[in-house]
């Protein structure tokens, strides 16, 4: 596997700034300021930048109702989602979105979505869009084991399947669909397997593990950019918080989450392996776990000042005209 | 001019954007007809004749031609038109709204609100609605009310072959996600159409048919229905103003709210059953806005509260008619 130690830095820098937003929003959502309905990425973050550090500008990506993550691996403005999510006119989607609405077409962020498989079907439109600027770009749904069992990601698996397009279905299995286990949701048990049923070629990888997560994207993207059809990948990862902020999490095992956290942390797993391996020196990772705390802080501060939206701001970005 | 039928001014609209603008693309299930089968693409042309021969003139890549999925049909009309596609979906009978709603009214529909403006979705998604086939509850309804009522769709209701050019035309070119809903018995219909550039504006009503005593407000089918009675009544020496919608999303109100300021009298047809629908709506519209011009209540003309139903005499007396039209507007001038 290459990857320079500048692209190794960004991918840590990416994933300790999901972990660090996350971490923030679930103190700061304590506190009450932020309104409606949040959930959280952590845990899951080697998924969205291990995908994510293989796209091009151009590629394009839908995400879920667990967003965040994908939007910073991406390349949204952390500071524009901040202020989205405290609802001010500055963010990134004037507080027209929230937390569940984020989206950046100029990074290709498709949108997160507040329905449970309501990016797949996208992200096939997306794709044959791809296919036909004929530049070798792709679309990418990040699902979750939720989503999988959702009748519109058959169909856009089929979909994609049919029109061959180069759509690659990320699927996080973090084995809780809101509140069900997988144990009980997923029939198969195995999601890869739906998709290889659908026609399509997939891998199953640890999605935990950064390393593991960047070298079969790279196997999976190839394949996919090489014309050979759609493919599928499902990620074995962790969810650190509950289904949203303020779950009471009375599902979750006895001492299950301080498990995760000490034997499944993407962000520990990385630390690792790259001092195992000699990638990056620790000093290097500590410099940006000061320099992400920084933006952390800087951005809670700055979207706690902000302005609201006005009134008047309720009735525009409807249409782009409407006599 | 030309004269056509309303689905060739169909047909020849798509040819002409597909022609005209690379990025518009159009899907939909069996709108090639015959993929994967001996007879080979083409075998159908689109089982309304409303897509014969675009694959053959631009391709598969252009002219997808999609499986029964109507959920990943609008999800990917969504996706086309987020990366800068103008896609014309086609959902083979609207009742199949229900099988691809979410995609509709959660996704498409919000792109532009919930993104903060930064985002547009040019997308059309062509349905073929209505009844008068004996197609039935499911393959005959005309959902436009339910349509109309969301924020950030527009919706599209053609009653000629001209309007149908004009319209889609414009539809396409749109930069926001637009409904168009072809009536299925207005496919045969025939009229002149213009020859070359042709674009309706959105919002702005046609006068169908012009009178003095009532005001019929109708869109689609129904104002082929009400322009019947208002010759009829014509020849009674009662003069009607027919107002074709053109769209019920945007609503031309004032085309509306002028004619009834005139008239006095008010007579809405709509296709659609009486609850929260079209007709409803322009009924409150003038009870509003222009309460002191009205001399009569003003009348429904609609489907019962109830599914479409099949026998053929039980369609007929579901559907609105020009009679049942014509008696409204009697009811309206005999009101004391």
């Amino acid at each position: 596997m290459q990857i320079s130690e500048d692209a190794l830095k960004q991918a840590y820098r990416q994933m300790k700034t999901i972990r660090m937003f996350e971490e923030r929003l679930h103190d700061e959502i304590m506190t009450g300021e932020i309104a409606g309905f949040t959930h959280l990425y952590a845990g899951q973050e080697a998924v969205a930048v291990g995908v994510c550090e293989h796209l091009d500008y151009n590629d394009t990506i839908a995400s879920t109702h667990r967003g965040h993550g994908h939007c910073i691996a991406k390349g949204c403005d952390v500071r524009g989602m901040m202020l989205e999510i405290y609802g001010r006119a500055d963010g990134i989607c004037k507080g027209k979105g929230g937390s569940m609405h984020i989206a950046d077409i100029e990074k290709g962020m498709l949108g997160a979505n507040g329905i449970v498989g309501g990016g797949p079907p996208i992200v096939v439109g997306a794709a044959l869009a791809a296919k036909l600027y004929g530049d070798g770009r792709l679309a990418v749904a990040f699902s979750g084991d939720g989503a999988c069992n959702q009748g519109t990601t058959f169909e856009a698996m089929n979909l994609a399947v049919v029109t061959n397009a180069p759509a690659i279905f990320a699927f996080e299995n973090n084995h809780y669909s809101e509140h069900t286990g997988v144990a009980y949701a997923v029939g198969s048990k195995d999601i890869a397997s739906r998709a290889e049923s659908f026609g399509m070629k997939a891998w199953r990888v640890d999605g935990c593990d950064f390393f593991k997560v960047y070298e079969t994207m790279g196997e999976v993207v190839d394949h996919v950019r090489a014309g050979k059809g759609p493919a599928a990948v499902e990620f074995d990862t962790e969810r650190f918080f509950g289904h949203f902020e303020g779950d009471p999490q009375n599902y979750r095992g006895e001492g299950e989450i301080a498990r995760l956290r000490e034997e499944r942390d993407s962000i520990k797993i990385f630390r690792e392996h790259a001092a195992k391996n000699k990638l990056v020196s620790k000093k290097d990772l500590d410099a940006i776990d000061k320099e992400v705390s920084d933006l952390i802080d800087k951005s809670v501060e700055e979207s706690r000042a902000a302005a609201p939206p006005t009134a008047e701001d309720v009735l525009t970005d409807v249409y782009i005209d409407y006599i | 001019m030309a004269e056509l039928m309303l689905r060739e001014a169909i047909l020849q609209t798509l040819f002409a954007e597909m022609e005209r603008d690379e990025n518009v693309v159009v899907l939909g299930e069996d709108i090639v007809g015959g993929m994967g089968t001996e007879g080979g693409p083409e075998a159908i042309g689109g089982i309304w004749g409303t897509s014969t021969g675009l694959y053959d003139k631009f391709g598969g890549d252009r002219v997808i031609d999609t499986p029964i999925s109507e959920s990943a049909i609008i999800g990917a009309a969504g996706g086309l038109g987020l990366t800068g596609k103008r896609p014309v979906a086609e959902i083979m009978f609207a009742d199949f709204l229900g099988v691809c709603m979410d995609q509709i009214w959660n996704q498409m529909a919000k792109f532009r609100y919930m993104f903060g403006g930064k985002t547009e979705c040019p997308a059309v998604v062509r349905m073929i609605y209505g009844a008068g086939l004996n197609a039935a509850a499911q393959h005959s309804q005309a959902p436009h009310g339910i349509l109309t009522s969301m924020p950030g769709l527009k919706v599209v209701m053609p009653s000629t072959p001209a309007d149908a050019k004009g319209l889609l035309t414009t539809a396409i070119r749109d930069q926001d996600p637009v409904i168009f809903l072809e009536h299925k018995a207005l496919y045969a219909e025939k009229g002149e159409v213009p020859e070359g550039e042709y674009t309706i504006p959105f919002g702005h009503a046609r006068l169908a048919h012009a009178g003095e005593d009532v005001t019929i407000v109708a869109a689609g089918l129904m104002v082929k229905f009400a322009t019947k009675a208002a010759q009829g009544l014509a020849e009674q020496g009662i003069g009607c103003d027919v107002i074709d919608l053109r769209t019920t999303s945007p609503l031309d109100e004032e085309a509306i709210l002028d004619s009834v300021e005139n008239t006095g009298r008010l007579v809405v047809v709509d296709e659609s059953p009486p609850r929260c629908g079209l007709a409803t709506d322009i009924v409150s519209l003038v009870t509003n806005k222009a309460y002191a011009s009205l001399k009569a209540p003003p009348e429904m003309v609609t489907s019962p509260h109830t599914p479409v139903p099949f026998a053929r005499e039980l369609e007929k007396a579901y559907l609105p008619s020009p009679g049942k039209i014509a008696d409204a507007v009697q009811r309206t001038l005999a009101w004391k």
